[in-house]
């Protein structure tokens, strides 16, 4: 057992006062939850204190909180763990960003996250004709989109994005996962439609600013951001729609440069993101336009020494070694093939077990390894050989 | 007043499944539910759902398997309708969005469960009701110009009209304090069950047995409510549970010497063999010594005899509880396992349609009832299967009833008691007990006395206890005077349904002198079928002590035997 003090945000909406601070020492051995200490602050000293929770064991999605700052489930952080970012050797638990609080740590999840997974027709509008067995779809598509329904829609990455804090109408990381949910699904009929809505959106795919907060935030690998880079990616790429934002254009550009200069040029990046990906661009109608409209930016920018003349005539220069070893990722990452197209997925591919169970699984090492480059939990150590497959007991 | 044809209290599996198919029948549909109902407890049910869809499987051999796992004490009726719907609710599920495992042909594939002739489990990695709850969840949201969701509202009574009929429920606004009287023509309980009266458990703090306590209060009867499921796999840390597709996908069970002890309990399915065998096998190792730990209090769970790959893929949920909430990493060494509570088998009795036998009006469906289709012991897999047959075909019955009838008046008496109930509590003096130290203690009590293995002297002390707790609870204290979020004094008011249910479990368990299922008597060690192959059912009137009577068993086409696994 261990002592630890917990510092609550409270807010009462009916006393008519602010929200303030109230610290209780709890007592538990320290790689108990969090969860676990507010509930045994509520039970021995004051059964007033406000928080959802259910499962205790970070499914439900109920008590998204920010711990020392940050947001996470309160049942899935050990005291421990929180002790270590805690400032001044208190634990500070307070409610998630970006959404109302209604009392201490509870927040109106409706008003904001709800309603913009609603804004994403979150339902499947199914494939025609519905088969009248199952939908016969890739064991790889399924695994796919079950890294989005592993989402338990909690709040923690809506309660630190960015892009919601400048532009609270952004569909945001969680609705735009479930999106995703429904476009890499085989059995739905609209993926068209769907991405056509997201890009034309000013509040969409687009609207985000890649930050990774979201990433960070989310308790079950869900990577919200990675699902909206493959909604861009399948927008642009697969069904070639144009966004009026110029969110598509704007990302060939910047993406190309990068190819061919190893580094941003920045001053060619409006001028190509509007007019085309060129040198030329910048004397097309358009990119002409927003480069006139953007003159007060531009100036600032070479007031405060941001951008300089020079660099606008010519792009930064790289040492050649390192300008080829970026074009040696592109000609990887471009050189793959449709089937790699889950190659951000947390969750790696296997094999099934039969009912007749006649033949093992193949424990196919080199198939783990070549699904394993993801940097995430599981996929990071897939390359492991299997070891030899052992049957269920028989029966 | 809100008035609907079917009002539906609950929001996990069997209440939305219920809503879809009252809706699809036409009717108008309010769902209502204590918490939003993604959070319900349903979304933690992971290894998967039941369904003999291979061409290869028979829903024969699905209902076999499940009266054989009930002991002979399920009711073979409603098996059989369970399992021979099973296939077409699960390509219902397909079809509405599940994304189930494929096999490489890119259909939907199955692993192997416990208790089970052949693998027929369908599932989404180890969220399979995750799954299924967000997905009807996505339907739900598109129904909703005909099904009202009331979220985040707490139901604190049943209502009825002067014959006695159900027609509606009182419920409160959690956010803003307010009480509504709902009216409806017909009402389906699909609340959940009361794995909170057991500590630890590997139930969710909202199970309270809400549903069970307030259909009990209003005559309604409990069935098979000594059944009470000891899942094999909880965390011995804390009772969280690691699902049955660990053993699913091939782990082992070891005792302190090493040994894989089922050898001696199950020879042929071993660690597959039916819940209540593994957890009653467990114990034995555990009482005669063989356990491990420091008070030799739990087994190993060997996980590592699994592919890794397949367990990254297959068992991820897991392979993150065992880092988050026992420092293990599953997939390089045996975890720390024991029985825990998990389930309840009993509830309010229905018939095959969910509706209540004596309140008119009223049905229930998922673990809040009992149909009863798992008897003494439920398989793996068959709960999730239980809330959605059950769930659809109470809904579809209740919006057939409600067609030919008029909106009944509700009466407003019972919304004024609720409102002074609450205002009581709420105005207690701090001279009780706190509202904690009353469900700790009936927590511990209840895993003590009226858990795998029981006796006489043991259930006594249990009945005692309870009462004395039901004592102490009506002038406990809270501390919360303020009506947003008052979840005080919501806790005070789940206490009491919590010790209802409790009782009634106490009381079946002595009244049952014998050993069948999840039961296991010390005292009566054998099955006795001449005396006990029969329901016990609870009944009360008003607050007076439970009534105890017997119902026969419906059998079909299958005659007891002599259970091996």
């Amino acid at each position: 057992m261990a002592e630890f003090t917990l510092r609550l945000r409270r807010y009462d909406p009916e006393s008519g006062e602010a929200a303030y601070w109230d610290e209780h020492t709890i007592d538990l051995e320290p790689h108990r939850s969090v969860l676990e200490g507010i509930l045994q602050a509520r039970a021995r000293f004051d059964g007033s204190i406000g928080i959802r929770c259910s499962c205790r064991a970070a499914i439900c999605g109920s008590c998204g909180v920010r711990i020392n700052g940050q947001p996470a489930l309160a049942c899935h952080t050990h005291l421990d763990q929180a002790m270590k970012g805690a400032r001044d050797g208190v634990i500070e638990i307070e409610p998630m960003g970006n959404m109302p609080v209604l009392k201490d740590l509870i927040v109106d999840m409706d008003a904001v996250h709800w309603k913009k997974v609603r804004r994403v027709t979150p339902w499947l509008i199914n494939k025609e004709p519905i088969p009248e067995r199952e939908y016969i779809v890739p064991h790889e598509a399924m695994v796919d989109v079950t890294q989005s329904m592993a989402c338990i829609q909690c709040g923690a990455c809506v309660s630190d994005c960015l892009s919601m804090e400048v532009d609270p109408l952004f569909i945001g990381p969680a609705a735009l996962a479930k999106a995703y949910r429904f476009v890499g699904d085989p059995r739905d009929a609209q993926h068209s439609e769907r991405l056509n809505d997201l890009a034309q959106d000013p509040h969409g795919i687009y609207d985000c600013t890649h930050c990774f907060k979201c990433i960070e935030a989310c308790p079950k690998g869900v990577a919200p951001m990675s699902q909206i880079m493959r909604l861009r990616r399948i927008s642009g790429r697969d069904h070639g729609i144009v966004d009026a934002n110029n969110g598509e254009r704007h990302e060939i550009a910047f993406t190309n440069l990068v190819r061919d200069h190893g580094l941003l040029w920045e001053a060619e990046l409006l001028p190509r993101s509007y007019g085309g990906d060129s040198w030329l661009a910048k004397f097309g109608p358009a990119a002409g336009r927003e480069l006139l409209s953007s003159l007060p930016v531009i100036g600032k920018a070479l007031l405060r020494g941001k951008v300089t003349p020079m660099g606008a005539l010519k792009a930064h220069k790289l040492p050649d070694e390192d300008l080829q070893q970026v074009k040696r990722i592109y000609a990887t990452v471009e050189g793959r093939d449709e089937a790699e197209r889950y190659e951000l997925n947390l969750y790696i591919s296997g094999y099934d077990e039969d009912m007749e169970g006649a033949e093992g699984p193949p424990p196919d090492a080199a198939a783990a390894g070549a699904q394993g480059g993801d940097g995430g939990m599981a996929g990071a150590e897939s390359g492991q050989p299997g070891q030899s497959p052992e049957r269920s007991p028989s029966r | 007043m809100p008035s609907h044809d079917v009002l539906i209290i609950g929001a996990g599996l069997a209440g939305q499944r219920a809503a879809l198919a009252a809706a699809d029948a036409g009717a108008s549909v309010a769902i209502l539910s204590k918490v939003h109902p993604v959070r319900s407890h349903s979304v933690a049910a992971a290894g998967g759902i039941n369904a003999a869809l291979k061409p290869q499987d028979t829903w024969e051999s699905h209902a076999y398997d499940t009266v054989k796992g009930s002991d002979f004490l399920g009711d073979q009726d409603a098996i059989e309708i369970m399992c021979r719907e099973a296939p077409d609710e699960l390509l219902h599920l397909e079809h509405i969005g599940v994304t189930f495992h494929r096999n490489d042909a890119g259909e939907l594939g199955t692993r192997a469960f416990g208790g089970a002739s052949a693998a027929r489990t369908y599932y989404v990695a180890d969220i399979t009701g995750q799954a299924i709850l967000h997905v009807l969840y996505e339907q739900i949201t598109k129904y909703h110009e005909t099904v009202d969701s009331y979220e985040e509202w707490f139901t604190t009574s049943l209502v009825q009209d002067d014959e006695g009929t159900c027609v509606g429920c009182v419920a409160r606004d959690i956010r803003t304090g307010e009480m509504e009287l709902f009216n409806a023509k017909s009402v389906i309980l699909a609340s959940g069950g009361n794995g909170q009266t057991f500590k630890p458990t590997t139930n969710a703090l909202i199970c309270t047995g809400d549903g069970i306590a307030q259909a009990y209060a209003i005559g309604a009867p409990l069935m098979d409510m000594e059944m009470v499921q000891y899942h094999p796999t909880t965390l011995t840390e804390n009772g969280f549970l690691i699902t049955e597709g660990a053993r699913g996908e091939g782990a082992h069970l070891l005792n302190s010497d090493g040994e894989r002890f089922m050898e001696k309990y199950a020879p042929n399915k071993m660690e597959l063999a039916s819940r209540d065998v593994v957890s009653r096998a467990e114990q034995t190792e555990i009482n005669e010594g063989r356990g491990i730990g420091p008070d030799g209090g739990g087994l190993y769970l060997d996980v590592t005899v699994v592919p890794r790959k397949r367990t990254l893929e297959a068992l991820r949920e897991i392979v993150n509880i065992g880092k988050d909430f026992a420092g293990t990493d599953i997939t390089r060494e045996p975890i720390s396992i024991r029985p825990g509570q998990h389930y309840i088998m009993g509830g309010v009795k229905t018939d095959v349609h969910g509706q209540v036998p004596t309140v008119a009006g009223l049905y229930a469906a998922g673990e809040v009832a009992c149909v009863s289709v798992h008897g003494g012991n439920r398989l793996g897999a068959n709960s999730l299967l239980d809330t959605l047959i059950f769930g659809r075909r109470a809904g579809q019955h209740a919006a057939q009833r409600s067609r030919a009838m008029p909106m009944p008046t509700t009466p407003t008496s019972r919304l004024r008691q609720d409102l002074e109930h609450i205002d009581a509590i709420i105005a207690r003096d701090r001279s009780g007990r706190r509202i904690s130290e009353i469900k700790d203690e009936l927590g511990t009590m209840m895993n003590r006395n009226v858990a795998v293995y029981r006796d006489a002297d043991g259930l006594a002390t249990a009945h005692e206890t309870v009462r004395r707790l039901k004592e102490d609870a009506t002038t406990a204290y809270i501390d919360d005077r303020g009506t947003v979020f008052n979840q005080d004094v919501l806790g005070a008011i789940e206490l009491g349904y919590m010790l209802d249910t409790a009782q009634a479990t106490v009381v079946a368990a002595i009244e049952r002198k014998e050993s069948r299922g999840a039961q296991f008597r010390t005292d009566f060690p054998e099955r006795n079928d001449d005396e006990w192959l029969k329901h016990i059912d609870i009944s009360r009137n008003g607050d007076d002590e439970p009534h105890v009577t017997h119902s026969p068993v419906t059998m079909t086409q299958w005659e007891p035997e002599e259970r091996k696994y």
